[in-house]
């Protein structure tokens, strides 16, 4: 029963909300904006039950002293100080730029740094693991790439910088690409239907 | 009603008719789409992970669900339930991470039904559902020691994902466990061919809940789509011909 309730609340609204786009009756309009203002509402809300869910599993492993729980004791205090100076100092204050900016964003920095060190050595794996000639062709290509993009001491690569890059960028790349974003969009106006005829209920129940 | 907005009507109106027909459809027959070779190694993955009592790591990425992202979420959230049902019998449930926290709450939901079912309204952790950041490196770093540390043997990255998902891809191959990733963004696809041991590409995250648990709606929807891609191959020829020509 609860599943047919909330199976058919999701429906009507998906409903209200793709007809409201479609059709510019008042009505319909103004059910529309006032579901999608219930939606942002929510997610704001999902954002406070999301970081409950992760100071209780980082709790419970404080509790159960699991290997590498210490971690979890510093992110506990490290997200309760914040949260605490957020609350008194507001967003903007110089302390919470601070934070943001000398703690959260090097360390975010040095994570981009050091995945491109992996992309490094996932690239010179790429052959052992997939030995097939997509993998040639993909390496093959972001060796030009790179060729064409680097500044080299005596300046640009002839022929590989001027034209062998941008017609492998704008031409072959951007076709592919938009290849697959059009794949990509095909398959999510399909997912919302499903979504939308309850065939998939992403809300529990089956 | 604008064009663009009547030819959008038209698209949605037609793919719905289309989705529905096809399921009716497709209710007795077995259809055959082309093999993926990355669904047959992960349907093994499953079976060694139920059989050696190990678990499943399914990441849902970063798609806000009021976001066109939403979609790749919905489609992880879709592909969790087939494989919280196909790892029902195995002693540990699967372990679903997410960087949104809309879907780590959706998750939770989804995998409780999914327990709930198979053992008859048994308790369920609810544990196995997890925020583990909100920003895309906070995310991933929430996510590392859980490859590590949580007894894991197969990881399932579906959603939307950035570039960051490389270094889950990375972690995995370390732990040497099996890897499945997709995502709608198109760098990460890139890296993600680079580093994960089975890549998908493009429309093929979304396919992914009819490879492993096929039924009726989702065979449809793959049906729907390919009638969709060679309506838009056609539909570029012509405006190509036509242009060519000077009518348009």
């Amino acid at each position: 029963m609860k599943g047919i309730i909330s199976t058919s609340i999701a429906i009507l609204t998906g409903l209200i909300v793709l007809m409201g786009y479609f059709f510019q009756i008042p009505i319909l309009a103004d059910l529309r904006s006032l579901i999608l203002d219930w939606a942002v509402t929510l997610a704001a809300i999902m954002v406070f039950i999301g970081v409950l869910n992760l100071l209780s599993v980082n709790n419970s492993r404080i509790n159960k002293k699991d290997k590498g729980s210490v971690y979890s004791l510093v992110l506990i205090i490290s997200l309760l100080v914040t949260l605490v100076l957020g609350l008194f100092l507001k967003p903007g204050h110089p302390v919470m730029n601070f934070i943001f900016y000398s703690i959260q964003l090097p360390v975010e920095k040095s994570l981009m740094a050091l995945l491109a060190v992996t992309l490094l050595v996932a690239s010179i794996n790429l052959l052992r693991r997939q030995p097939n000639l997509f993998s040639v062709i993909f390496l093959g290509t972001t060796f030009l790439i790179l060729l064409g993009t680097v500044p080299l001491p005596f300046g640009e690569f002839p022929f590989v910088g001027d034209v062998l890059r941008p017609f492998i960028a704008q031409v072959l790349a951007a076709s592919g690409a938009r290849g697959i974003l059009i794949g990509v969009a095909l398959a999510t106006l399909t997912t919302g239907l499903r979504v939308l005829f309850g065939a998939d209920r992403p809300y529990g129940g089956k | 009603m604008n064009w663009s907005v009547m030819i959008a009507f038209v698209l949605v109106a037609g793919s719905a008719g289309l989705l529905l027909g096809f399921a009716i459809l497709k209710r007795k027959s077995s259809p055959a789409f082309r093999e993926i070779p990355a669904f047959t190694r992960l349907r093994k993955a499953i079976g060694r992970a139920v059989e050696d009592g190990s678990r499943l790591h399914v990441s849902l990425g970063r798609g806000n669900l009021t976001s066109p992202q939403g979609a790749a979420g919905l489609a992880g959230l879709s592909a969790l339930r087939s494989l919280a049902d196909l790892t029902s019998t195995s002693d540990r449930t699967p372990i679903a991470t997410s960087g949104e926290p809309s879907l780590t709450v959706l998750s939770q939901d989804v995998m409780q039904a999914s327990f709930q079912e198979a053992t008859g309204g048994g308790h369920f952790d609810a544990s196995g559902a997890r925020l583990t950041g909100l920003t895309p490196f906070s995310y991933v770093s929430g996510a590392l020691p859980i490859l590590r540390d949580e007894h894991i043997s197969a990881n399932i990255l579906l959603g939307s994902f950035g570039v960051e998902a490389g270094l889950l891809a990375d972690a995995a191959d370390r732990q040497n466990s099996f890897l499945l990733a997709a995502s709608d963004n198109l760098p990460a696809q890139a890296v993600l061919y680079a580093s994960a041991q089975e890549p998908l590409i493009g429309e093929e995250l979304y396919a992914v809940s009819e490879y492993i648990n096929h039924s009726p709606m989702h065979a449809a929807s793959l049906s729907v789509q390919d009638i969709l891609r060679w309506v838009l191959i056609i539909s570029m020829l012509l405006g190509a011909l036509l242009k060519l020509v000077g009518l348009l």
